[in-house]
C-alpha cells in the first residue's frame, strides 16, 4: 500500500490500529514531495526534521492511547497562516524572512489535536489572485497537467492535496481562494461561514471577507478538519459565539435517503453569465441530474444583484487591502530597503520593492476609492450594493436549502494566459465572490472532467452557519458520483 | 473613470508606493479598464440602502479592561529590520 494515498480518515484508522506509524506516513509523504515537488512547486517551505520529530511524538501518543482527532496526520498550511518559529511569507518578498512569534488560532487547534505540520504552501502574494501565478517565489503547476494553473489563491494547498503530498491542507478564501483551486485540482474545498473559524494569526488581506477552511480529498475529511478548526475565539472580535456542531456525526448517520426532500436553488442570473465553458455547463447539468436522483428538488431562484458582485467586490477587497497592507512599512517587521535618506523615501522604496505588481495594483485601487471625493461613489456605494447582495441571499434561503452553481466559468487555464489581463482574471471569480460578500459558507466538490482531462467541481452555498447542509449534500453527491480516476498521475 | 498617468503618480504617493516609470502607462490603462467596469455600480438603485461593512453581524465586542503581561521586546522586536536595544530605528524624520 502506498501510504501517501491515504485520506485523513483512512490514516486515522490505520494509526489507531497501529498498522502504520505516523513516522512511516510522514516519511512517505515527505519522500513524495522530494521526488515530485520540483515539477509542481506546491510548497514554499518544508521542515523535514521538524515534521519527523512531530511524527515521532505523535507515535508515542498513539502508543499510549492518547491520540486526538489528528494525531500523527500530516497537514499542509497555506503560507498566510502564522506558525510560531516557522517562516510565514505570504508568498511576498516583503515577508520573505518573517518568522511569527505565535501560532494562528487555527494552527494551534490543529497542533492541539495532534496534526503534523508538513509544510507551508504556495499562494498568490497576500492571497491576491486566482491562479497562484502572483507568488513572488514560484509558479505552482496543476498536478493534472503542469501547463495549467492550479487556481488560486490557495493553489499550493489544493495542488498539494491533489498531488498526494499531504493528507489534507488548510487554505483561505476571500473571494473563492479555497473553492476555485479545489475545483481546478479535483479536490474538496470548503469556505466556512464568516465568523465560524477564527482569523487570529491569519495575515489579513480583506478582513470582512477572509475566512480559513479545509482542502481535502473527501467531504468526510473536510468535516473532520472543520471539527478541529471551528469555534469561538476571543482573540478575533468577528469570531461567532454560536457553538460548533459535530460535522462528522451527520455523516455517520448518512444513508441514501438523507438528501430526500432537500431543495437546491439555481440562480437564474448565473445561467446567463457569458463565457461559460461548454464542459463546465455539461458537468453542471449532469450534477443536477445526480442530485435529483438523490431526491433533491431543483428550483429556479433569483439573486437579482449578481451582475454587480464582481464590481462591488473589486472595490471592497482592495479598500480593505490598502488599509491592511499599510503596516508593511519596513519598521516593525519584514523587508526594509536600506540606503534611504528619509522616512518617506524608505517607506516608498520598501513597499515598491517588497510588493509585487498585483498587490500594488490593488493597493492603488483601494487608496483611490477611499480618497477624498471618491469615497462615497466607490466604497460607500459598493457597501450599499453589498447590503443588497446579502438581502438577496437571505431571501433565496427562504426558498431553498442550498444554492447550486458552477465554481468557475472555465476549467483551469494555461499558465500565463491571463496574467496581463487583471479584469478578465477578476471576472473569473463571478460564482465564488458572492459567498464572501454575504458571509455564507460554500463548498466545492469534484464533479467530473473536461474533454482534456482537467477536473471541474460544482459549488453549493448554504445559509449562514449551515455548513452541515453543505457537508451532507456534498457527501451524498460525492458518494453517488464515485469518480474513478480521483488523482492525477504525477 | 479614466485614470491618467498623473493620477497614478498622485495615488501612488498617497499609498507610499513608487511606481516604476516604465509601468506607469500600463498601470493607468489597467486601472482605467477596471474602474470603467466598476462604474456599472452606478446603475444600481441604492437610495435608502444602509451600508454593510461586513458579514459579522456583531457590534461593539467588549472585554474587561485588564492589563496583560507584555511578551517583552525579545518577542515584539524579534522581526525588526533594524533596532537599537529595545527600540525600532528608522531613517531621519526631521531634517
Amino acid at each position: 500500500m502506498d501510504l501517501y494515498t491515504l485520506t485523513i480518515k483512512q490514516a486515522r484508522q490505520l494509526l489507531d490500529n497501529k498498522e502504520i506509524s505516523s513516522k512511516e506516513l510522514t516519511s512517505a509523504l515527505l519522500n513524495r514531495i522530494e521526488e515530485h515537488d520540483d515539477g509542481i512547486k506546491a510548497f514554499i517551505s518544508i521542515d523535514r526534521d521538524l515534521a519527523l520529530s512531530e511524527a515521532k511524538k505523535a507515535d508515542e501518543q498513539i502508543q499510549a492511547d492518547k491520540a486526538g482527532l489528528l494525531t500523527g496526520i500530516p497537514i499542509a498550511l497555506k503560507d498566510l497562516l502564522c506558525t510560531k518559529g516557522m517562516k510565514t511569507t505570504c508568498a511576498s518578498q516583503i515577508l520573505a524572512d518573517f518568522v511569527p512569534q505565535y501560532d494562528a488560532t487555527a494552527v494551534s487547534k490543529l497542533k492541539e489535536s495532534g496534526a503534523v505540520i508538513i509544510g507551508k504552501t504556495n499562494m498568490d502574494e497576500f492571497a491576491m489572485g486566482s491562479s497562484t501565478e502572483n507568488s513572488s517565489f514560484q509558479i505552482t503547476a496543476n498536478p493534472w497537467d503542469n501547463d495549467y494553473v492550479p487556481g488560486g489563491s490557495s493553489g499550493g494547498s489544493a495542488a498539494a492535496v491533489a498531488a498526494q503530498f499531504c493528507c489534507g491542507a488548510i487554505g483561505t478564501d476571500t473571494g473563492g481562494s479555497i473553492r476555485q483551486p479545489a475545483s481546478h485540482c479535483g479536490v474538496v474545498g470548503l469556505k466556512p461561514t464568516y465568523g465560524r473559524v477564527s482569523r487570529f494569526g491569519l495575515v489579513s488581506y480583506a478582513s470582512s471577507l477572509d475566512q480559513i477552511g479545509p482542502i481535502t480529498r473527501t467531504v468526510e475529511d473536510t468535516a473532520l478538519l472543520m471539527n478541529v478548526i471551528s469555534g469561538y475565539d476571543k482573540s478575533d472580535s468577528t469570531s461567532a459565539d454560536v457553538g460548533t456542531p459535530d460535522f462528522t456525526k451527520a455523516l455517520d448517520l448518512f444513508d441514501k435517503e438523507s438528501l430526500k426532500g432537500m431543495t437546491a436553488g439555481i440562480p437564474k442570473e448565473y445561467l446567463s453569465v457569458e463565457g461559460i465553458d461548454p464542459d463546465v455547463e455539461k458537468i453542471f447539468n449532469e450534477s443536477k441530474i445526480i442530485l435529483e436522483d438523490l431526491g433533491v428538488e431543483l428550483k429556479e431562484i433569483c439573486l437579482p444583484h449578481s451582475e454587480y458582485v464582481v464590481a462591488a467586490y473589486y472595490i471592497i477587497a482592495p479598500c480593505e487591502a490598502s488599509s491592511n497592507l499599510a503596516r508593511y512599512d519596513g519598521v516593525k517587521y519584514g523587508f526594509r530597503d536600506t540606503g534611504s535618506q528619509d522616512l518617506i523615501e524608505m517607506y516608498k522604496k520598501t513597499k515598491s520593492k517588497g510588493f509585487g505588481q498585483e498587490v500594488q495594483r490593488r493597493i492603488i485601487i483601494g487608496t483611490y476609492s477611499l480618497s477624498a471625493g471618491y469615497y462615497d461613489a466607490y466604497y460607500g456605494r459598493a457597501s450599499q450594493v453589498r447590503t443588497l447582495i446579502m438581502d438577496d441571499f437571505s431571501k433565496a434561503f427562504e426558498n431553498c436549502d442550498f444554492i447550486l452553481s458552477p465554481v468557475a466559468p472555465t476549467p483551469a487555464f494555461k499558465i500565463g494566459e491571463n496574467i496581463d489581463d487583471p479584469l478578465t482574471m477578476y471576472l473569473s471569480d463571478i460564482f465564488t465572490l458572492s459567498a464572501n460578500m454575504a458571509g455564507v459558507p460554500g463548498i466545492s466538490v469534484p464533479a467530473g472532467y473536461s474533454s482534456s482531462g482537467l477536473p471541474i467541481g460544482i459549488q453549493m452555498m448554504a445559509n449562514r452557519f449551515d455548513e452541515l447542509t453543505l457537508i451532507k449534500a456534498g457527501y451524498g453527491f460525492e458518494q453517488a458520483l464515485c469518480l474513478e480516476s480521483k488523482f492525477p498521475k504525477i | 473613470m479614466k485614470i491618467s498617468r498623473d493620477d497614478v503618480e498622485k495615488i501612488a504617493h498617497l499609498a507610499r508606493l513608487e511606481i516604476d516609470d516604465t509601468l506607469k502607462d500600463k498601470m493607468s490603462e489597467q486601472l482605467s479598464e477596471i474602474l470603467q467596469y466598476i462604474d456599472k455600480l452606478k446603475d444600481v438603485d441604492v437610495k435608502g440602502v444602509k451600508l454593510s461593512s461586513g458579514a459579522a453581524f456583531q457590534n461593539n465586542v467588549l472585554r474587561n479592561d485588564v492589563a496583560h503581561k507584555s511578551p517583552g521586546p525579545g518577542v515584539t522586536l524579534a522581526n525588526a529590520p533594524e533596532r537599537d536595544d529595545d527600540f525600532y530605528t528608522v531613517p531621519r524624520v526631521v531634517k
